[in-house]
């Protein structure tokens, strides 16, 4: 496999599979972004993926499913019930990204969710679980927002835009679904230096938001709505930092 | 009756799992259930011994050794000579244990092109990816179930899906003539 090896093609594979920690992560980005192999072997690993959607998952009839859990005595009703698939756990993923994504999402919630509506409480609920997963920062890794954008179809009810902001200094990793305040939302996710900076889009009803800050357990965020669209950029960089993100985001085409 | 319940607990929502795997490795429904049946009493057996970890990976070793047992006994004595995966040395040229004529053909037409190419692929690029991208196991859960190295795990991942690629890739050029 040497012509289509650039030697960091296991590598890569690794980070399309989120087995690679944040550091690697990022220590790869830089080749992968100037290296056409590797353009070309994420592209052939994400083919084979798209295709792969259309593979089928073969499930035991419930005949079987019954006989089966009777015989393994299992005597609750509810104990052979088909169950929604699951992420798999990413071990070695790393407990930095698990602890942020924790606090990030904690932050976002806190800081722009509008107080006292009822559902806020059941959102924060959803959306702890869900970001205690290790390996729940990313689910599509990819620096190519034409990559990253096509992901998203068919899994939200709307088409979040999607910017890379490599010349501005904010590369983008990739994105992922959350689910944030009883609604499905595009997380997009860049990096400046050793900070990550998270983008919530979802879709809203309204008028123009000009951008404000809030700060919560060491986070900012800074929330603004436009086009139909509400953001809320996360990160730990500091205030100025994260403006500057907002602002490189809004003025990118 | 309280190890059963127990065992249950851990084995029931691994399933679909289960016969999802031995379904991909059999080629038939049917034997996917004798399959998943006989490794669920194998695993009940062995349940005291099962340290904790990650369950399903457990449970999937358990169904891909009683799959491939199967088909061996199936091959009959005349493959007995038959080397191990590892053994054959390189992965480009080890037989393929799973798709001798022992294996259920599939002329199935309600396979979608896809699934016809899966079923393609040599058995331990098969299940290396139906772990990886149907199951969503890690590396390390499928290096567990399938007993190779995490490296040979990663290796054998690139080549099923180069594989698929240029095979979907192929297949779209000739323009959809299912």
């Amino acid at each position: 496999m040497s012509a289509d090896d650039c030697g960091k093609l296991l590598l890569l594979q690794a980070e399309i599979d989120g087995e690679l920690d944040a550091a690697a992560a990022a220590a790869l980005a830089e080749h992968r972004a100037s290296c056409p192999v590797c353009q070309h072997n994420e592209s052939a690993i994400l083919a084979a993926r798209s295709a792969l959607q259309g593979a089928t998952y073969h499930r035991p009839n419930s005949e079987f499913r019954r006989s089966l859990a009777g015989r393994i005595g299992a005597d609750r009703a509810g104990a052979s019930q088909p169950l929604p698939r699951r992420r798999a756990s990413l071990p070695w993923r790393g407990l930095a990204t698990f602890g942020a994504g924790a606090a990030l999402a904690a932050a976002i919630l806190l800081a722009v969710l509008p107080l006292g509506r009822q559902d806020t409480i059941t959102a924060l609920v959803d959306d702890h679980v869900r970001a205690l997963q290790p390996g729940h920062l990313l689910d599509v890794v990819s620096t190519n927002q034409h990559t990253v954008k096509p992901w998203f179809d068919g899994k939200l009810d709307f088409a979040p835009p999607v910017k890379n902001l490599v010349a501005e200094g904010f590369p983008l990793l990739g994105g992922r679904l959350d689910y944030l305040h009883g609604r499905s939302v595009a997380v997009l996710v860049y990096s400046r230096g050793k900070h990550l900076v998270e983008l919530f889009v979802w879709p809203v009803s309204g008028g123009i938001e000009e951008p404000a800050s809030a700060a919560h357990s060491g986070y900012n965020v800074i929330h603004w709505t436009a086009n139909g669209m509400s953001f809320s950029a996360v990160s730990d960089l500091d205030v100025a930092g994260l403006r500057e993100f907002v602002r490189e985001w809004q003025q990118a085409s | 009756m309280g190890s059963d319940d127990a065992f249950a607990a851990v084995a029931l929502p691994h399933l679909d799992a289960a016969f999802n795997l031995a379904r991909w490795l059999t080629g038939s429904r049917a034997d996917a259930e004798d399959v998943v049946q006989e490794a669920m009493v194998r695993a009940l057996t062995y349940f005291p011994s099962f340290r904790g970890g990650s369950s399903r990976a457990w449970i999937l070793q358990i169904v891909r050794n009683t799959a491939y047992k199967m088909l061996a006994a199936r091959r009959g004595p005349r493959g007995g000579g038959q080397t191990s995966l590892e053994e054959a040395g390189g992965i480009e040229d080890i037989p393929d244990l799973a798709d001798g004529p022992e294996r259920a053909l599939i002329v199935s037409d309600d396979l979608s092109r896809i699934d016809t190419l899966i079923e393609g692929l040599p058995a331990e690029l098969r299940e290396t990816l139906i772990l990886r991208e149907l199951e969503e196991l890690s590396y390390r859960e499928i290096s567990q179930v399938t007993a190779v190295p995490i490296g040979t795990v990663m290796s054998r991942l690139w080549r099923a899906r180069r594989m698929l690629a240029k095979a979907a890739g192929e297949g779209d050029k000739k323009g959809d003539q299912r």
